[in-house]
Order: structure tokens, then C-alpha cells, then sequence
């Protein structure tokens, strides 16, 4: 990275540059450690994956330059892709934005609470999504038979006679994986907005009060958002990548190929062609496939951070 | 005589005593309490009251399946499988437990094995993260020189996509270095976690430069002032990225990189056992039981530390 930086910016800098780099070489070589390890493992494999997206690539044989042929066959010929477009954009609309507000509503009201609650109730949330995983109890609790924890007890509450089977029908896929990602959602950005309550000025509150502020609504809305204006984007960033990037929860749960593809994502679409363990090994379909899902995720983070920059004003 | 009446009237004495002190700690609880309210200005009891229910109601969610996870695991077959179901067992046994360790004991590869296994890539992937990301962040955070803010971006932007994008082509590379069936092909992409490295820039921003200056004026070089001066100061943040990494690689099963059976990890290996089907139910929840109490134990240790790191957590 030391070396890159030199050549990269050597081209449009003044020429002291040169003299700056030599006289910040402790700094470069404090860096070079990790940025290799970036370098190599991040940036690398996005512009890899987006190269290869226009070949056609078995990893046996050379890539083949085929043009936006890739691209052409998803969107015209691959149902099943349009499919896991659709599911991805309808979890990630109802996902994205309903655990960013939970993961705020929850940080703001345990902020109120005594310390030792407060203690609790965070251990509470954020479980969760630390428990790896536990999700699989969901398994357990969407079980189609009656021994199926839902089921028995809408059996038990005469609401049915015959047990649903919850993870077998299509209709049914899309809300449980919603009912367990926004279970798992409440992650870093819950913390980050807890840490960051924390840090608001108090005194700013007895002030606001003498100056009108009468309900927690007007005082969230004018003091306290746009003290944390910075965590509230880091959380959103957080938040939507976790909702674009569903597909685990949906081979755990609802099997692979799920019923009708009826929990299929691009995620798990981009698993069934690019996995090492999967049969098709058509790497270049399946780069194309995760450059897709890279524009969807950084557009719409990009988006998004334009809109909570006026928050407040 | 003359010695009880003393008493009689030590007693009072001291019951007058008493009775002061109970008037001032009242007296200073009041005060407290009115500084309370003073905080709380702006609120209605009925609000109050309703974000409570909701607080709860949402918490039962949240805590629900991990409860019932527990109390699986402490419940015997027959039990697990009773209409309706129980959250509580009647009789308590630790039979999962006992079946989980004697199934354990039966595998070809032995149970410790896995278990260093998952240390070895726990323990390697967390320390050099936490190093090499804390001594990249220090000049990022507190220096300027050529292409920092390009640096600072990219890593802002790397935070805007998840590695499921970027794994085809890291299986490639892995594979070209040669690191296919190895511990290191799980442990060196995980130093690059980027996440962690943008916490720990952004908590040491906050370090006050005057405490920079003076190491300088000490006559510490820049890798001493890092060792000496910022590390120690930055321990919650390390904390938060052992916590963070922790939580990754423990649960890690090594499914696209690791072959040999005695190189695979302990997720996998008790993945194994669930695999087991219905008859297994039981000692299923034990072994999530077993996973479970790592993670969060490290977290209810560490929990404020994490907090006042994400407290600098914010995108400007």
C-alpha cells in the first residue's frame, strides 16, 4: 500500500509530496500492516467481482470476456432471479427501516430507565444478535407439526384445528424471515445509539424545557436527534446492509431452494451459482449477481445518509 | 440504679441520634428526588406508562426464544415434546448435557481437538485484529499525511457492503495463497475486519493531542508513543473489537475452507450432533446452549466498555 500511495498520488499533487511522504514514512509503515490485509481481501475482491461480472468464468478455464451478457440473461431470462430481486427489495424495505426505528425507539427508552435496568434491558436486546446460532430455535417454534411451538398453541387456544405449516407455505415465508431478521436486527447500532443517548448534554434539556418544549416528542425532535446525528447514520449504514444481505436466515430456516423460491434473496441466488460447494460453479453469473447486490447496498446507504443529514433542521 | 438510669438515658440519646440522622437522609433523598424530576421535565405518566407496556411486551420477544432455548436444554424428551408445550420444566435433568458429552466422547476425531481448533482461530484472528487495526487507526485518527482521507473513506465505504458480495473472488485468493485447508484462510481475512478498525479510529480521535505532544517532548518516537501512551488509553475500544471478532469467529464453521476433519471447528462439529434429527431436540438446545454462553458472557463482562467506544461510533 506504501508503494501504491506513492504512484497514485504522484500524478496530481504539488511536488513536495514527495518530501511529505518521506517525512511521514513511520506513518505508512504504521498502516501498511492492515491495509495490506484490505487491499487484499476488500478492495481486491470488489473489483475482481465486478471484472469478473462480465465473463464467463467455470474456475477451471481462463474468464471469457462475454460483455453485459450476464447481466442481460438475469434481467430478461432469469425468473428465479427476479424472484429473489423482489423478495430482497420487499424484506429490505420493511426490515431496513422498521429495526433502525426499533433498534432508536428501544435505545431511547431504556435510556431512561435506572442504571441496573438499563444494564438488563440492553443485555436483553442485544442477545440476540450475538447468540450465532440460536436462531434455529425459530425452526422449533414455525415446526409444522402440533408439537410446533406456535402451532400448539394456536391449537391450544381453539384459533385452529389443524396445525399451519408455517415454513413449508409460500405465502408464509416472507414474514417469518421479516418476524426473525428484525429479532437478530438489534446488533452494533443498537449500541451505538444507546452510547450515544448517553452523550447528549442534560443541561440541554432543562433548557429546552424552559423554553417551551412540552411533550418527549418535540424534545426527541429537536434536541435529542440532532445531538446524534453521527451515530444515527452509523446505524443506518449498519441496518441496511444487515437487510440487503438477508439469505442465511432463509437457508436455515426455509431450506434451500425454499418452497417456490418463496424465501429466495439475491443472496441466496448468488450462494446457489458462486458457493464453492455449489454445483454450477458459473463464477462470472455469480459476480454478476453479487455487483448488483455491491450497487444495491452502497447506493442506497448513499441515499439514505443524504436524507438523515437533515434531520432536525 | 444509677447505672440503668445512664443507659435509660444514653438511649435516648442515641435514639435522638438516630432520629436525626433518618430526618437528614430523608431530607437528602427528597432533594434527590427532586433533581429527578428536574431531569424528567417534559413527560406525561400516561406516556410513561405506555412505553413501559411496550418495552416489555417487545423485551418477551426478544428474550423468549433464548429462554426457551435454556429451559429445553433442562428438559427430558418427553417433556419436550408435550402438548402444549411448557416454557418451564417440571423436572429439571441435565441428561441433554450428560448425552451431549458422551456423544462427544464417541467421535473419531476427539472433542478437544475441535475445541483447540476453534481457540487456535478465536484466539489468532482476535489479538492480530485488535493489533494491526489499532496501529493503522493511530496515524488515521491522529496525524495527516498523503492519502489519509482517501484511506478514511474507503474504510467508510467498506462498511456499506457485507463480505457475501466480495466471496467469490476471496475464495479465489485465498486459494492462490495457497491457504486452502488452513487455519490462516479463516484468520488473516479476518484482521482486515473493517468495522473494527473504524471504531478504534474513531475512539481515538478523542485522545487529547496534548498527551501526544508530550510523549514527543519525552523523546518517544511514534511506536513507543503508540505502545506506551495510546493503547493503554484506548482499552475499551480493544474490547469492543474482541468482543465484535469474538462473536464472529467463535460461531465460525470453516464450511468452504476447511476439509480435514482435524482442522474443522467446534461449530461444526456440534453441528454435527444437531444434525441428528428429532431424537436429538434436547441435546440440540444443549450444544446451542454451550455456544450461547461464550458470547454473552464476554459481553456482560465488557458491556460498559463496549458502550463508551460505541459512544464515538458516529459517521460524520
Amino acid at each position: 500500500m506504501k508503494v501504491k500511495n506513492l504512484q497514485t498520488e504522484k500524478q496530481f499533487v504539488k511536488p513536495s509530496l514527495k518530501k511529505q511522504i518521506k517525512k511521514n514514512k513511520v506513518y505508512y509503515s504504521m498502516i501498511a500492516p492492515f491495509m495490506l490485509v484490505f487491499t487484499v481481501f476488500t478492495i481486491l475482491p470488489v473489483l475482481m467481482s465486478f471484472l469478473l461480472s462480465f465473463t464467463s468464468f467455470d474456475m477451471l478455464q481462463l474468464p471469457k470476456f462475454i460483455g453485459l451478457s450476464n447481466y442481460i440473461n438475469l434481467f430478461l431470462n432469469d425468473d428465479v432471479f427476479l424472484i429473489a430481486l423482489k423478495n430482497t427489495l420487499i424484506l429490505a424495505f420493511i426490515t431496513g427501516p422498521v429495526s433502525y426505528l426499533m433498534a432508536f425507539v428501544f435505545a431511547w427508552l431504556i435510556n431512561e430507565l435506572p442504571p441496573k435496568v438499563r444494564w438488563f434491558m440492553v443485555l436483553i436486546f442485544y442477545a440476540p444478535s450475538i447468540s450465532g446460532s440460536a436462531y434455529l430455535l425459530w425452526l422449533l417454534i414455525f415446526s409444522s407439526d402440533m408439537y410446533g411451538i406456535l402451532n400448539a398453541y394456536l391449537i391450544d387456544l381453539n384459533l385452529i384445528n389443524t396445525p399451519i405449516l408455517w415454513l413449508e407455505t409460500p405465502k408464509y415465508a416472507l414474514f417469518i424471515l421479516i418476524i426473525v431478521q428484525l429479532w437478530l436486527s438489534l446488533g452494533v447500532s443498537f449500541l451505538a445509539f444507546i452510547a450515544g443517548l448517553q452523550t447528549v448534554d442534560r443541561t440541554l434539556y432543562e433548557a429546552a424545557a424552559v423554553d417551551g418544549i412540552r411533550n418527549r416528542w418535540q424534545e426527541l425532535w429537536y434536541i435529542t436527534l440532532p445531538q446524534m446525528k453521527s451515530q444515527l447514520m452509523f446505524g443506518a449504514v449498519m441496518q441496511i446492509t444487515n437487510a440487503l444481505g438477508i439469505g442465511m436466515v432463509s437457508v436455515s430456516l426455509l431450506g434451500f431452494p425454499s418452497v417456490e423460491y418463496s424465501g429466495h434473496t439475491i443472496v441466496t441466488h448468488l450462494l446457489d451459482f458462486g458457493s464453492a460447494n455449489s454445483t454450477r460453479l458459473e463464477m462470472g453469473y455469480a459476480s454478476a449477481i453479487a455487483t448488483i447486490l455491491f450497487v444495491l447496498m452502497l447506493g442506497s446507504n448513499l441515499i439514505v445518509q443524504r436524507i438523515i443529514k437533515r434531520v432536525g433542521t | 440504679m444509677e447505672k440503668t438510669k445512664k443507659t435509660h438515658e444514653e438511649k435516648t440519646l442515641l435514639i435522638d441520634a438516630l432520629k436525626q440522622d433518618e430526618i437528614n437522609w430523608i431530607r437528602q433523598k427528597k432533594t434527590k428526588m427532586k433533581k429527578y424530576r428536574k431531569v424528567r421535565l417534559s413527560r406525561s405518566v400516561g406516556g410513561d406508562i405506555a412505553l413501559l407496556v411496550v418495552l416489555f411486551l417487545f423485551g418477551l420477544f426478544s428474550a423468549y426464544p433464548l429462554i426457551f432455548t435454556i429451559t429445553n436444554s433442562l428438559k427430558g424428551l418427553d417433556e419436550i415434546f408435550v402438548f402444549p408445550p411448557r416454557l418451564f420444566p417440571r423436572n429439571i435433568t441435565f441428561e441433554n448435557f450428560v448425552d451431549l458429552f458422551n456423544l462427544i466422547g464417541n467421535t473419531q476425531v476427539p472433542i478437544s481437538r475441535y475445541f483447540v481448533n476453534t481457540l487456535t482461530i478465536t484466539l489468532f484472528g482476535t489479538v492480530g485484529h485488535v493489533f494491526l487495526a489499532s496501529l493503522c487507526a493511530y496515524p488515521l485518527a491522529k496525524h495527516s499525511f498523503p492519502g489519509r482521507h482517501l484511506i478514511n473513506q474507503l474504510i467508510v465505504y467498506s462498511l456499506m457492503f457485507s463480505t457475501v458480495v466480495t466471496q467469490i473472488p476471496t475464495y479465489m485468493i485465498v486459494s492462490w495463497l495457497g491457504l486452502i485447508d488452513t487455519h490462516m484462510a479463516i484468520i488473516i481475512p479476518a484482521w482486515g475486519f473493517t468495522l473494527g478498525l473504524f471504531l478504534m479510529r474513531q475512539f481515538m480521535v478523542t485522545i487529547p493531542d496534548e498527551l501526544l505532544e508530550a510523549a514527543k517532548i519525552d523523546g518517544a518516537n511514534e511506536y513507543q508513543t503508540f505502545f506506551h501512551v495510546v493503547m493503554p488509553l484506548v482499552k475499551p475500544a480493544w474490547l469492543t473489537l474482541i468482543i465484535l471478532l469474538f462473536q464472529q469467529l467463535w460461531g465460525i464453521d470453516g464450511g468452504n475452507y476447511i476439509f480435514t476433519e482435524n482442522l474443522k471447528p467446534l461449530s461444526y462439529a456440534l453441528s454435527q450432533i444437531v444434525a441428528g434429527g428429532v431424537a436429538r431436540t434436547g441435546t440440540a438446545a444443549a450444544v446451542t446452549v454451550i455456544m450461547l454462553i461464550v458470547p454473552i458472557t464476554v459481553f456482560i463482562i465488557n458491556q460498559s466498555k463496549m458502550l463508551d467506544t460505541m459512544a464515538h461510533s458516529g459517521l460524520k
